[in-house]
């Protein structure tokens, strides 16, 4: 307990420093003009399992 | 960038998907629930806190078993409208022994934190088994079957697994929890222990029927010492300040 | 049932998928958001005319209520978020559930046992007291159980997927299943007395008052942001770029929108006990982080719409879609509801009355459920193999008649809850308070029957989904023109 509340204390010293640096790199990343063309094809992965049937109900007016 | 290489690795990895969300969320709850702990911090020092006598925590146990904290809070806030309409402001120090706590989050009925000695055992007794007896357009069901006797056999039990959570009874407290509660219900008794294991304990009947224990007086004991341990006469609000 | 699989055209993946089990989730969130859409609307009821309580101690409004929450949140928004998991999970690392139907059986007969089991107590008067976690200790021994069992097979069959990437909507649903488990264990420390020779159904949680109050709005909140939020989430990001065929409107933005999203949101539980004896400290920064939860909902807003962006005539042809679509539109309008009553001085006036109860209906029936719907609509077809839904007229009934329902009831909540609050620091000429308590609720009385009413439309939207759903698992397709038939509309026009 003690241990976690030291712990705690010296998170609350820097939180709003580091989770910057944290945040920002995440948005660094994901926006990483290299990284575009990996994204736009993960972004595919739920299209691309279609088979016919599913094509079938798309729009879903028979 | 150390970082971005990491994040390749995170979104690929379900190790690092996992350990990620798990620190990620667990950050706000280090920082906001751990402090509250240190008790000096936390909880003002008042007098006039004890312990709920067993059949008032019995009382208790019903109002959270009947969910009274879905239409009614315990927990006034410092506003002038509030305080004159229920009384001084909750102190962190009256609910230190609420296992759980009753604040609640919604007044669909009146707020019950003072409500002790505002009425008299009777209205509430009238009040509980028929709201709109006494209050006409009250929207509150009906208890009428808080009228069946109250079993008791676990008072024991219960209050030891009270005083584990942190509750200060008493090994005596704990061994006359049953005789406790029948005295505080029988205005007959001889109530010289009760009294001073629990200082200002209301006695007496609480429902209208000396001769039985019922549900119903466990919740009017309840109900009508909620709010009057601590004398606010002696209050010093300055003192208490620091923790709201 | 049990071997139900997916057959597959010869150019998609051969992956034999686990959908029996998925159907099971679905029929029993139909089955089970009926039975708490019912319980709400009994309980609201209750409210305006409280013989409705019937005098009888299991029906009375303090037990009915818990089961209604329960009901809607762990019933049917538990039985469609495990449901609609455990088909995306599948789907998008084209990989068969991890321990196959044993695992996804166990997991959905546990958990409606937990279901029936929880409700029952409550009406039978076991509850821990504790909002949205009343269930007794034994009850939450045994979800903790389903619960392990549940992220062993998501996490066993996200790492047997074939992608190579774990698409966004897995991260939601992971961020969901890790952090309700870390909540559910914080909040349930309790010390049964049966230990000391007690009854098996009494316990009492270790925490007291104001830590109490803390540990149990951080899961409180949470529940929301995690349960409510986080997992449908991971639906939206799944179903609205595979009903509109088209991938989200921008992936880069939903790696930052997850990040932002968890990390923020577990600080704004103390929102919850603004003004109460909880340390200032803890207020502001709930508060603070409360406001700040702004920015990402809206980011996940913005992406949820914007997939449909060049393909706005779905809205107008398609009514799945505009349940899907609808549900993200309501989720921005309560989450920038809930930052602003967050807000302390808003705050002093919203807690304790009705506009937090049209908050979380805004949330709950406008989001939740609406994209609940949506995405069930999507799933019945497909898994049943059907060619099409019954009816789509039906769902168009639907989804007005809920629309008019839900527009009702978080009216009347504010219009109610705004009253209230003003009528309670309401003062006279001579500075005495104007009304008393009953003054006040009588007031309420017509607001009451209105949101009741709002609520019987919400239930009627739900008994015609479920209709539609027997018909089209019967294998029936109805006759009919489509309400709005896009040939009506030159294609150029529609872009």
């Amino acid at each position: 307990m003690e241990m976690i509340r030291e712990l705690s204390d010296f998170l609350r010293q820097f939180w709003g420093l580091w989770l910057m640096i944290c945040f920002l790199g995440i948005i660094v990343w994901a926006y990483w003009p290299k990284n575009r063309g990996r994204f736009d094809n993960d972004a595919m992965i739920p299209l691309r399992d279609d088979d016919k049937h599913e094509e079938r109900t798309d729009g879903g007016n028979p | 960038m150390s970082l971005v290489k990491n994040h390749e690795k995170m979104e690929t990895n379900v190790l690092f998907l996992v350990l990620g969300i798990f620190v990620t969320v667990i950050i706000g709850g280090l920082v906001e629930v751990v402090p509250l702990f240190s008790i000096e911090s936390t909880i003002e020092k008042v007098q006039g806190v004890r312990p709920y006598t067993p059949l008032e925590q019995m009382g208790r146990d019903i109002y959270v078993r009947e969910g009274c904290y879905n239409c009614h809070s315990q927990m006034i806030r410092p506003f002038r409208d509030e305080v004159e309409r229920y009384g001084h402001y909750s102190l962190a120090a009256e609910s230190q022994y609420d296992h759980p706590f009753q604040w609640a989050s919604k007044r669909t009925g009146p707020d019950l934190a003072r409500v002790g000695g505002k009425y008299s055992n009777d209205w509430h007794r009238r009040h509980l088994i028929n709201p709109r007896d006494v209050v006409r357009e009250s929207i509150m069901p009906g208890y009428p079957h808080l009228m069946r006797e109250l079993s008791f056999a676990d008072i024991g039990p219960r209050i030891k697994t009270l005083s584990v959570v942190g509750v200060p009874y008493t090994p005596e407290a704990q061994a006359a929890a049953a005789d406790d509660l029948k005295n505080q219900a029988d205005p007959a008794a001889d109530h010289t222990a009760l009294l001073a294991r629990y200082p200002k304990a209301v006695v007496g009947d609480f429902d209208g029927h000396p001769e039985k224990i019922t549900e119903m007086d466990a919740l009017v004991a309840y109900l009508q010492v909620l709010g009057t341990m601590v004398d606010f006469t002696e209050f010093d609000p300055k003192s208490a300040r620091n923790f709201r | 049932m049990t071997q139900a699989t997916m057959a597959h055209g010869a150019q998609a993946d051969t992956t034999a998928y686990n959908t029996g089990v998925i159907k099971s989730f679905v029929v029993a969130a139909m089955f089970w958001g009926v039975v708490g859409f019912l319980a709400g609307d009994f309980i609201a009821w209750q409210l305006a005319f409280p013989f409705l309580n019937l005098d009888l101690e299991w029906t009375t409004f303090g037990r009915m209520r818990p089961v209604h929450t329960s009901a809607v949140i762990f019933a049917f928004g538990g039985n469609i978020l495990i449901g609609t998991s455990l088909y995306i999970v599948q789907r998008t690392c084209r990989s068969a559930l991890w321990g196959g139907n044993g695992t996804g059986y166990t997991i959905f007969w546990g958990y409606q046992v937990f279901i029936v089991m929880a409700a029952l107590s409550y009406v039978l008067g076991y509850s821990q007291g504790q909002e949205y976690a009343e269930p007794e200790w034994w009850i939450d021994l045994f979800l903790t159980v389903i619960w392990v069992i549940y992220l062993a097979t998501f996490v066993g069959t996200l790492v047997n997927r074939k992608e190579n990437h774990i698409y966004v909507a897995n991260w939601f649903l992971l961020a969901f299943i890790i952090t309700v488990a870390m909540l559910h264990l914080g909040n349930n420390i309790s010390v049964p007395t049966a230990l000391f020779g007690g009854g098996l159904m009494k316990s009492y949680p270790l925490f007291a008052g104001v830590q109490n109050a803390m540990v149990q709005w951080w899961y409180g909140h949470n529940a929301v942001g995690f349960f409510l939020t986080a997992g449908f989430l991971g639906m939206m990001y799944y179903f609205i770029p595979k009903r509109a065929n088209r991938p989200v409107y921008s992936y880069r933005l939903s790696i930052v929108h997850f990040w932002a999203l968890i990390f923020l949101y577990i600080w704004a539980g103390p929102h919850h006990l603004h003004y109460t004896a909880l340390p200032d400290w803890t207020q502001t920064l709930g508060m603070t982080f409360s406001v700040m939860l702004w920015m990402p909902s809206w980011g996940g807003m913005i992406n949820g719409i914007m997939t449909l962006s060049g393909a706005w005539e779905k809205l107008r042809t398609d009514p799945v879609m505009r349940f899907l679509v609808s549900s993200v539109a309501f989720y921005g309008m309560s989450t920038f509801e809930g930052p602003m009553m967050s807000i302390k001085a808003v705050n002093s006036l919203s807690h304790y009355t009705d506009w937090t109860v049209g908050h979380v209906h805004s949330g709950a029936l406008g989001w939740v459920a609406f994209v609940s719907f949506g995405s069930m609509y999507y799933l019945i077809p497909v898994l049943w193999q059907r060619k099409s839904l019954y009816s789509m007229r039906l769902v168009s009934y639907h989804f007005w008649i809920a629309t008019i329902g839900i527009v009702l009831y978080i009216t009347a909540m504010w219009i109610s809850g705004i009253m209230q609050g003003l009528m309670w620091r309401a003062y006279d000429e001579l500075g005495f308070l104007q009304y008393s308590f009953i003054e006040t609720v009588e007031a309420m009385h017509p607001y009451y029957v209105i949101r009741a009413t709002g609520g019987a439309l919400f239930v009627l939207g739900g008994l015609i989904m479920a209709y539609n759903m027997y018909r089209t698992i019967k294998g029936d397709i109805r006759e009919e023109q489509p309400f709005e038939s896009p040939e009506a509309y030159p294609a150029g026009a529609r872009r």
